[in-house]
């Protein structure tokens, strides 16, 4: 009787950083501040537009996969990304997730930063990536496929994967161009697992979107063309340091659809598919976002910076 | 006897674990707060906000010749202002003022309705929506589409001078 309350118990404690999660994010969505948005459609790959400066947003992510040999999940992340400056832009990662039939876990968080390096736009725009991770191996968000991620790895029960605890520094070289409404972006991903002797890892994800309409229409509308962008993404791992290659790595293709609304509120949409036997057979992400254009300003005010 | 007391060693090793990463997300907070602080409050004095905007306004000249002599391809669409106004208000309007004034409060972008900018070209204004003035804080808007972009320039020509607002 006792142990089975300590059970529940502690079933609830795992629970209460989720739940807090999401409580948070609801909460900050739902806060009275403006904006607008122009927001990319991709879930993995990053093209090369930061942040505007001051301003702050708030994304809530998910994903839904299938699982083989294991119970399928839901994955969740919240971002709040931040412009520091034009050429700068500083995100924090919350990442949990829920494994039907067995819990629901924190798993860590992300300190992500993005740095434009060219004053202007050129032919093909770097934006150079480093992002700290200190996470479990229960993490299951695949905000990026790396090394020799499979589906495997994802089969494990809670309770034996997030005992692994990982601290990464993951580093991107982000390549975009936009020619004619069309986003053309291209990651390159290598990442070291700074707690134990593992290689670096690599990985890849390539993005193509572009809006349904080019010009803006005169009313101001949520259903217009224009505030939809459609595009696809493919992403996958590459490989380690001494095993590089496509050998025992997973794929995806994965079409995406973004919603800007004019009230800053944007939503994203993405069915993936595994494209060999070691990738999770569907994937389904869906996220909502919401950016506060002045947040800095506003945080100013409020520690009496200026007036 | 050694049991209950290796218990609580346990949970204290666990709760103070847990502080760490309590720990580690609280200075990333911090970090994000301390820079959301650093560009309001480099605003503060007038002056110092005159100059800024007088070097925003010398990108204006720096603006390639080739790029300057670009016409507008919107400019007999009917539409285009008011869509302009309407990007506008989404895009821009927090930093340059509802109706482009500038400079107000939060609103830290220049004037947009001063002589420099009513007078460049649609192709000059056009290259500074694409390119920003990244070091300056002005974004990259390369990310909204051409026609977009030439719309915003069609509303931004309509802008004009308010009476108190000439060259600084």
């Amino acid at each position: 009787m006792r142990s089975a309350f300590r059970g529940r118990l502690r079933d609830y404690r795992n629970r209460v950083p989720a739940v807090l999660l999401v409580l948070l994010s609801v909460c900050v969505l739902l806060a009275p501040l403006n904006c607008g948005a122009q927001e990319s459609p991709y879930f993995v790959t990053y093209d090369h537009y930061l942040e505007e400066p001051g301003s702050l947003e708030v994304e809530y992510f998910s994903t839904f996969a299938t699982q083989r040999d294991g119970n399928d999940f839901l994955s969740y992340w919240t971002e709040f990304e931040y412009g520091a400056t034009a050429w700068w832009t500083t995100e924090l990662y919350l990442d949990g997730q829920s494994t039907l039939g067995d819990s629901t876990v924190f798993t860590g968080f992300r300190l992500e930063n993005r740095f434009r390096i060219l004053r202007q736009e050129h032919f093909i725009n770097p934006v150079l990536y480093v992002e700290y991770e200190q996470i479990s191996g229960a993490d299951k968000i695949m905000k990026e496929i790396e090394g020799h991620d499979v589906e495997a790895d994802h089969a494990d029960s809670n309770a034996l994967s997030r005992q692994e605890h990982d601290h990464e520094l993951e580093t991107k070289l982000i390549l975009s161009k936009t020619f004619r409404g069309w986003n053309i972006a291209q990651n390159t991903i290598a990442t070291k697992n700074l707690t134990g002797g593992d290689p670096w890892e690599f990985g890849y994800a390539i993005g193509v979107s572009r809006p349904l309409a080019l010009k803006a229409s005169a009313a101001r509308c949520n259903l217009c063309r224009e505030n939809f962008i459609a595009g696809v993404e493919l992403y996958g791992g590459l490989g380690d340091r001494y095993s590089f290659g496509l050998h025992d790595t997973s794929h995806y293709l994965a079409p995406v659809v973004a919603w800007n609304l004019p009230s800053s509120w944007s939503l994203r949409l993405s069915p993936g598919f595994g494209l060999n036997d070691s990738s999770h057979q569907f994937l389904l992400r869906w996220g909502v976002s919401r950016e506060f254009s002045g947040f800095g300003a506003t945080m100013a005010r409020v520690f009496g910076g200026h007036r | 006897m050694r049991k209950p007391e290796g218990k609580l060693l346990q949970r204290m090793v666990c709760f103070v674990r847990r502080c760490e990463t309590v720990k580690r997300i609280v200075v990333c907070c911090c970090l994000a707060a301390a820079v959301s602080l650093k560009p309001a409050v480099t605003q503060t004095s007038a002056p110092a906000s005159a100059r800024s905007e007088n070097v925003l306004y010398a990108e204006l000249a720096k603006v390639p010749a080739k790029a300057a002599s670009r016409r507008n391809p919107m400019e007999n669409d009917r539409d285009a202002v008011a869509a302009g106004g309407k990007l506008f208000t989404i895009h821009c309007a927090e930093c340059h003022g509802e109706t482009g004034e500038g400079g107000k409060g939060s609103k830290k972008g220049p004037s947009l309705r001063v002589e420099e900018v009513q007078q460049a070209t649609p192709g000059t204004l056009f290259w500074l929506l694409t390119n920003g003035v990244v070091r300056r804080g002005m974004p990259v808007w390369s990310k909204l589409p051409e026609p977009q972009r030439w719309q915003l320039v069609s509303y931004i020509k309509t802008l004009t001078p308010a009476p108190e607002a000439g060259p600084k």
